[in-house]
This record gives structure tokens, sequence and C-alpha cells, in this order.
């Protein structure tokens, strides 16, 4: 049973020798990093039952936040562009949020494609402010007041990166484990009961949208100071598209999960997409299928399955199938109206 | 902004309104009797604006006569309902009635990037633009202001017959009438010896295809290229969202609603012109959360 946990464990050790083993993947695991982060906004969303196809509206805002404090006089200094783009995003994350946690399902996820549509066009037709298309070019900020070479500052991006990813995946889990995370997660499986109870769910989920807003903001500056350009693609449903595929991919609704896929994805989009580049989206989509139809668990699910098989004391395969399955359903499941 | 101004933009908002209409209309459909949102119907709308397009421009080059382009767009709509919306509600939906709705949403998003590639696979990134039959109805003048008459009265006119043909073929026909039944209670259809499965693959189809009419529709007012497909799923589902989901009637009006604050907003602040619609649907949502006709539903503890 003990290998059960001693693989994860070796695999967070890895990651942080990976510079050393293989230079060139540097850039690669960063950018991997950064939309694990945002990935695990997708994912706490999961946990409450709810799947939006716009997170990448709060990735694109932080990213710009980034990108326009940088062009300014005050200039560009890493942490004070990660607080303000996470400050923003978690803004809008509030803005956004107050209207979207009125509405549940189908609702949710199209409301949130359509304010990611609207910012995308902003960000285009408002090119005197915002470069339209061509986006806008972020200078590689400093570091506490210290301007770093590039592979200096790549170096320290990365372990950052990966401190951050640890420290922000330990706060989802206390977030998840703390009394308005059960709350949260409880919209998913009883919405009645939270009312029963006296709590508002909308004002729970609320806390939890800011909260998955706000990651999505720490993935968007980081993977806009490791590119060094924003572009309205950040916003584009692709884009949102892509965190939703990698948080099905990872496992839905975990947290591990979210940089397993984030890592796998971007691992083999990397080398992959250079022979799929034109069918990518297609790819994609036959996978989600694939993983939906037969997988619900995700890679997390695939791997506590074989763990489960190889020490035998798991229960029987339907129990897991239904557990896998749980990912998405709600508890009490009445008779669709 | 003058008078023939303010007519123009009335005519682009009916035109545009008309072209919507059908979209959302297959939308509203499916969802009312599937209560799946099939996030794939842009694509749908995309390869009917496509197929129409080059399929049009090939026959008139070889030298057919023009008044082809109008069967053409009903052979385009029936053929993608049939070859795309089939399959995808026998082989995909088909699993996943039963399934949460958030993996239903997933499923048909995933059929929605697929569709997207294989656009653009098949017609690249190159916009495609044939207006044949926009050119063989001519020009109209009302008011002293002239407008084609493919827009101002053949779409409007279209989209009118397919409303009140819906309403007729579903109170009057067995077809409508079994769907109707299947709609109100599928257990208690099934039970009486409906084929609840054949009437779910019936109205799918029927939905792909009012998807592929509008781009069909579509393509000799426009030019045809990528990424029109995302564009039409969000904003037809804002027209179903405005009017209340299943409500088909009520889509005829938010559509209207939409087409004209969408064209006004063209002459008026071009910038928020991709703006407008979502800013209508929000507005309607935050004072009425189920949409203009929707009925709140009861809640079921």
């Amino acid at each position: 049973m003990l290998a059960r946990y001693v693989i994860p464990a070796l695999l967070i050790l890895i990651v942080p020798l990976l510079p050393f083993l293989a230079p060139w993947l540097k850039v690669v695991l960063i950018i991997a990093l950064a939309k694990g982060i945002a990935v695990l906004g997708v994912t706490t969303l999961l946990r409450a039952g709810q799947v939006s196809f716009g997170h990448a509206l709060f990735f694109a805002i932080a990213a710009y936040a980034s990108a326009f404090l940088a062009r300014s006089a005050v200039g560009g200094e890493f942490f004070v562009m990660l607080l303000l783009g996470t400050f923003a995003a978690g803004l809008s994350g509030l803005l956004v949020g107050l209207f979207v946690v009125r509405y549940r399902g189908i609702f949710f996820g199209m409301l949130n494609l359509a304010f990611s549509m609207i910012f995308w066009s902003i960000l285009e037709k408002f090119y005197y402010l915002t470069g339209g298309a061509d986006g806008i070019h972020v200078r590689r900020p400093t570091v506490l007041g210290i301007s770093l070479a590039r592979a200096e500052f790549e170096t320290f991006l990365f372990y950052f990166a990966f401190l951050l990813a640890l420290l922000l995946g330990w706060v989802a889990l206390r977030f998840l484990n703390s009394p308005i995370g059960h709350l949260f997660q409880t919209v998913k499986t009883n919405e009645t009961r939270l009312q029963y109870l006296g709590i508002s769910p909308r004002r729970t989920l609320l806390v939890g949208y800011v909260f998955s807003a706000g990651l999505c903001g720490v993935g968007g500056v980081l993977l806009a100071t490791v590119q060094g350009i924003v572009t309205p693609d950040y916003a584009w449903w692709i884009r949102s598209g892509e965190m939703v595929f990698i948080a099905v991919l990872g496992g839905a609704g975990s947290v591990a999960g979210a940089f397993v896929g984030a890592l796998a994805y971007e691992l083999v989009r990397t080398y992959a997409a250079a022979f799929a580049a034109d069918i990518w989206q297609m790819v994609l989509g036959a996978f989600l299928l694939v993983i939906i139809l037969f997988a619900p668990g995700g890679m997390i699910g695939i791997y506590d399955t074989l763990m489960r098989r190889l020490f035998r004391n798991g229960g029987s395969a339907r129990d897991r199938d239904a557990e896998s399955e749980a990912a998405y359903r709600p508890a009490v499941e009445g008779k669709k109206p | 902004m003058n008078f023939s101004l303010f007519l123009l933009a009335v005519f682009d908002g009916i035109a545009y309104a008309a072209l919507v209409f059908m979209v959302a209309l297959g939308l509203t459909l499916i969802f009312g009797v599937l209560r799946i949102l099939n996030v794939a119907h842009g694509s749908l709308y995309a390869i009917g604006a496509y197929v129409t397009a080059s399929v049009g421009a090939a026959i008139f080059a070889a030298g057919f006569a023009p008044f082809l382009a109008f069967p053409l767009m009903l052979i385009a709509a029936a053929l993608i309902g049939v070859v795309l919306g089939g399959p995808i509600e026998y082989l995909l939906l088909r699993r996943i009635y039963h399934r949460p709705e958030v993996l239903q949403l997933l499923v048909t998003f995933a059929v929605f990037m697929i569709l997207e590639d294989v656009q653009r696979q098949i017609w690249g990134t190159q916009p495609y633009f044939e207006a044949t039959a926009l050119q063989l109805l001519g020009n109209v003048q009302v008011l002293g202001v002239y407008y084609t008459v493919y827009q101002l009265i053949f779409l409007p006119l279209v989209a009118l017959t397919v409303l009140i043909g819906l309403r007729l073929f579903l109170r009057r026909a067995l077809a409508g009438k079994l769907i109707m039944a299947v709609t109100e209670d599928r257990e208690a259809a099934q039970a009486i010896g409906i084929n609840a499965d054949r009437v779910f693959f019936l109205t799918f189809v029927v939905g792909a295809a009012l998807a592929a009419l509008g781009g069909a529709l579509a393509s000799p007012t426009t030019s045809v290229l990528p990424g029109i497909g995302a564009d039409m799923i969000v904003l037809s589902f804002a027209v179903v969202a405005t009017a209340g989901l299943g409500q088909i009637e009520g889509a005829a009006v938010a559509a209207l609603l939409i087409g004209l604050g969408r064209s006004f907003a063209v002459y008026l602040m071009p910038e928020l012109q991709v703006l407008v619609p979502y800013l209508i649907m929000l507005s309607v949502l935050l004072i009425r959360p189920e949409g203009l006709f929707g009925r709140p539903g009861a809640r079921k503890i």
C-alpha cells in the first residue's frame, strides 16, 4: 500500500531535478505549471458540479493586467505583477461571479463562455488600448529589483512556479477540506440541504468562484511572463476548452490531477503537436470523448484503479466505476424536469 | 441618425434575426426534447454555410442554372442533418441521456472541437463567398432605401414558414405529437408504446438540419471563414437563453430583439456590435433568470 504514496512523492521530487537533466524542458515545464495552476481553478469548480467554458477570461485578465503594469511608468516587478494580476482576476471573478452563481449546469457553463467571448472581442476591437490581435509585448520583469538574464530568469521562474504549484495545491486541498469548502461541494451533492441549513448556496459558490478565478489569474501572469507576450488568444474559447480538457484528463475534481494532467498535456503538445498541428483540436476532442465515456476518473482514476488492482485491497470493479462516475454526478438526482 | 439610416438598421436587424432564429430554433428544439444543450450546433451552422458556398461555386462555374442555389440550400441542410446529426445522436448522445448534465455538456463540447478542425481540414482558412442567390433576387426600394430582396423578404419569409410549419407539425402531425408526448413525460410515453429513441433521433436530425439551413441561408450574405461556428453557438445560445430554454415562439421574439439591437449598435457604436447581444441577454437574465418566456421550474426535494 505504501507504493501508492511513494510514486507520487518520487514524481514531486523528480520535477525540480528536470532542468538539470533536460534543460530544454524548462520552458515547457513552466508553461505546464502555469496551466496546471489555472486548471486547478477549473477543477475546484468541478467539485461543486459546475463546468465553466470561459475561465480563460480570468487567465487573460490577469495576463493583461500584468502586461499593462509592466508597460506603465511603475515598470515590471515580477511580484507586483503577480499580485496585481491575481487581484485583477479575483476582482473580476467577484463581479462576474455575482451574476453567474445564480445559475447551474448549462447556464453556468455557457454564461461563462459568453463573458469570455465578450472580453475577447473587447481585446480585439479596442486595439488602441490592447494592441488588438498583435497583443502586448511583456518585457522581462525584474525580480525584487534585480534584472536577470533570460536563462537565470527562466530558472527562477521554474522553481518559483514549482513551489507556487505545491503551495496552491495545498491551499486548494485545505480550502476543499475547510467548512466553507465542504459547503461548496454540497452545491453539487445536495443544494437543497444547504438551503435547509440556512446557508446561501450562491454565496458559497461565489467564494469558490473567486478562489478559482484567482488561481486562473496566477496561471495567466506566469504564462504572460514566460512567453513575453499577451494576445487576445489568452481569452479565446479554445484556451478555456483546453483548461476543461486538462481538468478532465487529469481526473475531474482531483487537485493532483490538475498538475498531472497539465504536465502530460504540455509534454505531449510540445512534441506531438508538430505532427498534428492542423488537427490538434480534433485530437483533443476525440481524446476527451474517450476519457468521458470510458475512463471518467481521468489519469488519477486510472492510477488509483491500477494501484488497487496491484495490491488487491480495493472494492469490486463495479464500485470503482461508480466512484469515478461520481466525479460528475449529483448525489440526489431527481428525474429531469 | 436620419430616417434612411434608421430604416437600414431595422432591415439589417430583421435579416440577421431571421438567420439567427433558424439556428436558435434547432438549438431550443433539441434542448426541449433531449434536455441536452448541443454545443456542436454552431459547427453544424458553419458546415452548412461551407457546403452551400463551395458546392454552389462549383456548380455555377460548371454552367448550371443560378436558380439551383435555392434547392441546393435545402439539400445541403437535409444532408448535413442526416449525415452529421444522425451519427452524433446515434453513436454519442444515446449513451449519455442518463448521465449528469456536466458530462453531456462536455461531450457536445468535444464534438464541437472535433468539427471545428474538420472544417479547417476540408475548407482551409480561406474565406468563401458565393452570392448567386442574393444577386438573383435583385433589390427592392422601400421608403427611399434600397435593400436586397433576399435579405429583406426571402429570409424573414423562410424563417416565418419554418416557425409556423414547426408549430403545425408539433401540434397536428402524428410524429409531432409523439415528440410532444416524449417531451412531456418520457417514461409515460414509453409505457404506452412510443419509441422514445426514434423520437430523439428524429428531433436531433431536424434540429441539426435547421442549424445547417441557417448556415446555408447565411452563406450568400457573408463570407464563410473559420470561427463563425464559435460565434454562432454563443449568439444562438444568447437568443435561446433570452427567450427561455425550449421556447419556440419566444426564440423568434428574442432573435428579433437581439438582431435589432446588434444592427443599431453597428450604426451607432460599432465597437459595441459584438457586445450588444450579450448585454441584452444579461439584462434579461438579471431580471428574469428563466428567460422572457420561460417558466420557473418546480424544484424537486
